[in-house]
């Protein structure tokens, strides 16, 4: 008997300790599995959908099943890729995304998902959402109109920076991220630039002022290499 | 120097091309292919073009579309198209998902329009244009898809000159045309 344990994710034999979920083992073996409100530093969320997976032929997602040893894992599957582009494309129809006017397009973890999917049209009927942007702040623009609700700034407000800055409010279709203030101003808040929620938003919605174009369009991170390249790389640097 | 398909084609394919509510920047970007627009010449003909000035389409092989549909004579155009074309190709954000004209959608029509043309210094006070020679304005900017079938899409603001190249050459010879990393972009 081996010393360790595996499970299979596509065929292939995936080593891991116990307590991590498939996906941390997954990116720890450089595999990739497609995620967007994931972050290692964080509890799991679930929400986002993309890291569906089967786990011994049922649905799961990767982000929150435990890895066990002698599972059998599909992801890298034309079924669940055409799934995570249907949640991409429902995702882009739901707010504003239009990549060329956004100066968060290169860096963006959406845009990046869509090209790795190659997802080439949004397809579903445009929500066109108007909700005001709160620029009230001095170092901190937010478009509220590009938020995907991943929670990724309201849990790293209240879990690393303890301030409790961000909260979902609302219910199904009416969801959306509130600012914990009697305005309701991000300006109102004790916010700030060094905050960890200030640099956490996978997309355009949390945007520190005054850096927009500092890299310019064509050389930002997922411009040169694929969010699947740059997750497998990291793993090769850390093993 | 680049490669073309063999010569015992038996005709040219036939392209129409138009901008709708775009800024022509997908045909500049067409352009952008440079010499090897020599190698398309081979392969194929131009029908409704701002390339060839005609205007009305004619039966052809593929028709690109630039740009989303904001008036009315976008929808006729489009339609012309459509029924014109075998293969109906969205080139650009615009076409895609209406891209930037899109971002009047969230605000009403009739307010956007008094306050460009009247909402204006002193001295400059004008009205909205109402020469029935205009194309009327839709009160939504509307990606392509919303108004016809559409076979491919080519996102990018815009598609890259070798992004162009790669869908065109991939459909006239008859490959399944694909983008990838680092030729899929949506900026």
């Amino acid at each position: 008997m081996s010393d360790y344990e595996t499970f299979l994710l596509d065929g292939r034999p995936v080593r891991f300790e116990r307590g991590q979920t498939i996906l941390e083992a997954a990116l720890a073996a450089g595999h990739y599995i497609p995620n967007l409100c994931h972050h290692p530093e964080f509890k799991p969320h679930g929400s986002c959908k993309l890291c569906t997976i089967k786990v011994n032929g049922r649905y799961g997602s990767a982000c929150t099943v435990k890895a066990m040893p002698g599972q059998e894992v599909s992801s890298d599957t034309p079924e669940l890729n055409g799934n995570r582009r249907v949640l991409l494309q429902m995702l882009f129809v739901e707010g504003s995304h239009f990549c060329p006017g956004c100066e968060k397009s290169g860096n963006c973890a959406l845009q990046a998902l869509a090209y790795d999917l190659e997802m080439l049209t949004p397809h579903y009927a445009h929500f066109y959402p108007s909700r005001p942007l709160d620029a009230s702040h001095p170092d901190v623009l937010i478009d509220f109109n590009r938020c995907i609700m991943c929670e990724l700034c309201v849990r790293a407000s209240r879990e690393v920076d303890g301030k409790n800055v961000f909260a979902l409010a609302g219910r199904g279709v009416a969801s959306h991220v509130v600012v914990n203030s009697p305005s309701g101003k991000l300006a109102d808040t004790d916010f700030a630039l060094t905050d960890k929620a200030a640099h956490i938003c996978p997309v355009g919605a949390i945007l520190p002022k005054r850096v927009g174009f500092a890299v310019p369009i064509g050389s930002r991170t997922y411009d040169v290499d694929a969010i699947s390249t740059l997750a497998e790389r990291r793993a090769t640097e850390e093993a | 120097m680049f490669h073309v398909a063999p010569t015992t084609r038996k005709r040219k394919v036939r392209i129409a091309t138009t901008s709708l509510s775009g800024c022509f920047g997908c045909h500049m970007s067409l352009l952008d292919i440079d010499e090897r627009l020599l190698a398309l010449a081979e392969l194929v003909e131009f029908d409704r073009s701002p390339i060839t000035d005609i205007k009305h389409c004619g039966p052809c092989d593929i028709a690109i579309v630039e740009g989303g549909v904001c008036n009315a004579e976008n929808v006729h155009v489009l339609r012309e198209l459509r029924a014109n074309a075998k293969v109906l190709v969205a080139l650009g954000a615009c076409a895609v998902n209406g891209g930037l004209p899109a971002q009047r959608n969230h605000l009403d029509v009739g307010e956007c329009l008094t306050r460009v043309y009247t909402h204006r210094s002193e001295g400059m006070k004008g009205s909205v244009p109402s020469d029935p020679e205009l194309p009327l304005l839709l009160d939504k900017v509307h990606p392509i898809n919303e108004v016809v079938r559409v076979d491919y899409f080519v996102p990018g603001c815009p598609p890259s000159g070798d992004a162009i190249w790669k869908y065109l050459t991939d459909l006239i010879d008859g490959r399944i045309p694909r983008l990838e990393h680092p030729m899929l972009r949506f900026d």
